[in-house]
C-alpha cells in the first residue's frame, strides 16, 4: 500500500510539472507577451524597458525557472483586473463558490444517479427502465449552457419561480442555487446513472448474491445493503471523468447564471484579456485536479486490494 | 503434411473467412438501429451535404434588412417565410441551423482524426515497448486529462485569437489522450498473446507487428470510442463557441447561435432554443449509435 501510495503521488507530482512547463509554454509561445500589455504600436524603448522589467531579456529557461520558483512560494503573477490581491488570491477567493455549487450538483448527481440507476437495473426491461434509459443518455447529450438558458426562460422569466440569476444570499439560498446546479450536474446526474444501472445489473447476476437469497434475506435487503454496497463502487472509478466535466462545465454554467466563482472569473479574464489571471486558474484547477484523483485513487486501491498490487 | 497441422489449417480458414472491409462495415451498417440513424440523417448528414440546396436563405445575409429582425417562428405567431423565425440581424434561423452542421461535422471529423491519429500510434507504441517509453507517454497522458479543456481553450484564446486553429487544438489536445490510454491497455492485453509471439519468431519488427498484427485486432474499440466520442466533440465545441473563445462571429456555429440567442432570451426564446436543440439531437444520436456500436463490436468497453 504504501508503495503504491509512493509511486502514484510520483505520477502526480510529474504531471503537475508537466502542468506548469505547458501553461509557461503557452504564456511565451504564443507571441511576446509585451504585444499583448503594450499593444503593438508601442515605442521601442517602452517595450525594451518592460522586457527587463518583466525579465523577458532572459534565456528562456532561466524565466521558466524563475516562473516556477514564484509559483512554488503562491506568487502566480498579477492580474490585471484586480491588481491588488494577486492573481493566486483572487482565485482563491471567488473558489468557495465554485466548489459549493459543484458540491451541491455533485449531492444532486448522486442522490437522483444512485436511487434511480438501482431501480433501474432491478426493474430491467420494464417502462421505468427504458424511460430512465433514455432520459440519461439524453442527460449526456445536453449541452449544459443550453439547458440552463431554457430553465431560465421557462422558470425565471416566465413562471417567475426562481430569480434568473446571482448568488443571493449565500449558502442557505436555495432559490438561487437550485437552477446553476441541476445545470451543472446533468451531466453527471446521467453518468451516475447509467454506471450504477450497469454494474447494478452484473451484482445482481452474482454468486454472492444468489446465497444472499438463497439464505432467506429479504428482496429490499439484498438490493440496498448487498448489491448496492458493491455496485456504488464503479462510478468512484470515473471519478476522473466526472470532476474533469464538473470544472469544465462550471465555466459555462456560471457565465449563464451570473454565479460569481472561478468559472465567470474565467469567463471575465478572456473578456478582458487578463493573462495572467487564466494562466494562474489553469494551473490552481489542474493542481486541484491531480491532487483529488490522487486521493481517489488512494481509497480505491485502499478499499480494491487488486488495484494495490498490480 | 505439415499443410495438415492445426496451425495453418487455423489460419487458412481464418484467411477465408475474412471478407474484404467494405462488405464487412456494410452489413454492419446494414443493422444500424433505425431511431438514431434517421435523427443523425435528418439534423445531421443531409443538411451538411445539401445546405445550400435546402436552406431557404443565405446564412449570413438579412433578407430583409434590420426591419426584419426577431420575428417569432411560424408557429408563434410568426409568418411562413421565417419557418424557425428571425435572429436579431434578421437572419433566418432555420438556414443558420442548417448550415450549422456542417461546422459541427468538420470540426469532429478533423478534431478526432488527429487526435486519434496521435493517440493510436503514441499508445500502441506505449503498450508495445513498455518500459522507459511507456512510463513517459503515461506521464504525459495523466498531464493532458489534468487541465480542463475549457480552462485551456480559454488561455489559449487570450493569447490567439479564438479560431478554427484553437478548437481543433483544444479537441486534439484533450481527445489523443483518452485515445492513448485505450489503445494502450488493448495493446498489453494482445501483445501476450502467441500469434505476436510467433510472428516475432518468424521475424517480424516491432512497426510491422504493431501495424499488422495488433492494430487490427482493437479496431473495433477504435471505432466505438471515435463515434461515442463525436458526441463529445460537438458538444465541446458548442460550449467553447459559446464562451466566445471558439468559431468566431458570423459563423453559422450552433454554439455561438445559443450564446446570441443568451441576451435575447427574454425577448426571443427561439433564437436561442432551435441550435440548442440541433446539438442535442445530433449528440444524442451519436451517443445512441455509439451505445449500439458497443454492445455489438466491444460489450467490454465501458464508457461514460
Amino acid at each position: 500500500m504504501q508503495r503504491y501510495i509512493i509511486i502514484r503521488f510520483g505520477q502526480g507530482v510529474i504531471a503537475l510539472w508537466l502542468v506548469t512547463v505547458i501553461v509557461f509554454g503557452i504564456s511565451r509561445g504564443t507571441g511576446d507577451p509585451s504585444d499583448i500589455f503594450l499593444g503593438i504600436d508601442a515605442r521601442q524603448e517602452d517595450r525594451e524597458a518592460a522586457r527587463v522589467r518583466w525579465g523577458l531579456d532572459k534565456p528562456i529557461v532561466e524565466q521558466y525557472g524563475i516562473y516556477l520558483g514564484k509559483a512554488l512560494r503562491g506568487d502566480l503573477g498579477q492580474s490585471l483586473k484586480f491588481p491588488e490581491l494577486g492573481a493566486a488570491g483572487v482565485v482563491f477567493k471567488r473558489l468557495p463558490a465554485t466548489l459549493y455549487l459543484a458540491g451541491v450538483s455533485l449531492a444532486l448527481a448522486i442522490g437522483i444517479g444512485i436511487p434511480l440507476g438501482v431501480l433501474s437495473a432491478v426493474k430491467r426491461d420494464t417502462i421505468f427502465d427504458s424511460s430512465s434509459k433514455v432520459l440519461a443518455l439524453l442527460g449526456q447529450s445536453v449541452p449544459n449552457f443550453w439547458l440552463g438558458l431554457m430553465m431560465m426562460w421557462l422558470f425565471a422569466v416566465q413562471l417567475g419561480w426562481l430569480p434568473t440569476s446571482g448568488r443571493g444570499d449565500g449558502y442557505g439560498d436555495v432559490k438561487h442555487v437550485i437552477m446553476p446546479a441541476i445545470t451543472l450536474g446533468s451531466f453527471q446526474i446521467a453518468a451516475i446513472t447509467r454506471l450504477v444501472r450497469s454494474s447494478m445489473l452484473e451484482t445482481l447476476d452474482s454468486e454472492y448474491v444468489k446465497l444472499a437469497r438463497i439464505k432467506g434475506i429479504s428482496e429490499r435487503k439484498v438490493i440496498w445493503k448487498h448489491c448496492l454496497r458493491n455496485a456504488a463502487l464503479t462510478p468512484l472509478t470515473y471519478f476522473g471523468v466526472i470532476a474533469a466535466i464538473t470544472l469544465t462545465g462550471s465555466v459555462t454554467t456560471e457565465t449563464v447564471f451570473s454565479w460569481p466563482g472561478t468559472g465567470l472569473l474565467a469567463f471575465q479574464s478572456v473578456v478582458a484579456r487578463d493573462f495572467e489571471l487564466i494562466q494562474a486558474l489553469v494551473l490552481v484547477f489542474s493542481s486541484l485536479f491531480i491532487l483529488s484523483s490522487f486521493f481517489i485513487d488512494v481509497l480505491y486501491a485502499y478499499l480494491d486490494p487488486r488495484i494495490r498490487y498490480n | 503434411m505439415a499443410l495438415e497441422s492445426p496451425v495453418l489449417t487455423g489460419i487458412t480458414t481464418r484467411l477465408a473467412n475474412t471478407r474484404p472491409a467494405a462488405s464487412k462495415a456494410w452489413s454492419v451498417a446494414k443493422r444500424a438501429p433505425k431511431f438514431p440513424t434517421f435523427l443523425l440523417l435528418v439534423v445531421l448528414v443531409i443538411p451538411a451535404l445539401f445546405a445550400p440546396l435546402i436552406a431557404p436563405y443565405d446564412p449570413l445575409a438579412a433578407p430583409e434588412g434590420i426591419r426584419g429582425r426577431l420575428q417569432p417562428p411560424v408557429f408563434a405567431g410568426g409568418s411562413w417565410d421565417h419557418v424557425l423565425g428571425t435572429d436579431k440581424a434578421g437572419r433566418d434561423v432555420l438556414s443558420r441551423v442548417l448550415h450549422g452542421s456542417r461546422v459541427s461535422i468538420v470540426i469532429s471529423l478533423i478534431g478526432i482524426g488527429i487526435a486519434g491519429s496521435i493517440g493510436i500510434t503514441l499508445g500502441l507504441i506505449a503498450g508495445y515497448y513498455g518500459g522507459l517509453v511507456d512510463a513517459a507517454i503515461m506521464r504525459l497522458v495523466d498531464t493532458s486529462l489534468s487541465i480542463p479543456p475549457v480552462l485551456l481553450a480559454l488561455a489559449l484564446a487570450t493569447a490567439l485569437e479564438p479560431s478554427f486553429r484553437t478548437v481543433i487544438l483544444v479537441v486534439g489536445a484533450l481527445l489523443w489522450s483518452i485515445y492513448c490510454r485505450q489503445v494502450r491497455g488493448d495493446t498489453l492485453a494482445v501483445r501476450e498473446q502467441d500469434y505476436i509471439a510467433r510472428a516475432r519468431v518468424s521475424g517480424a519488427g516491432g512497426v510491422r507487428i504493431m501495424v499488422k498484427h495488433i492494430l487490427p485486432n482493437i479496431t473495433n474499440t477504435i471505432i466505438v470510442l471515435a463515434t461515442l466520442q463525436v458526441g463529445f466533440v460537438i458538444l465541446l465545441e458548442a460550449g467553447l463557441s459559446f464562451l466566445g473563445v471558439g468559431l468566431s462571429r458570423p459563423t453559422p456555429a450552433w454554439g455561438l447561435m445559443v450564446a446570441d440567442g443568451r441576451e435575447l432570451i427574454v425577448r426571443a426564446w427561439w433564437v436561442a432554443l432551435f441550435p440548442g436543440l440541433a446539438i442535442l439531437f445530433t449528440v444524442f444520436g451519436f451517443n445512441l449509435l455509439g451505445d449500439w456500436l458497443r454492445d455489438r463490436l466491444d460489450p467490454k468497453l465501458r464508457q461514460l
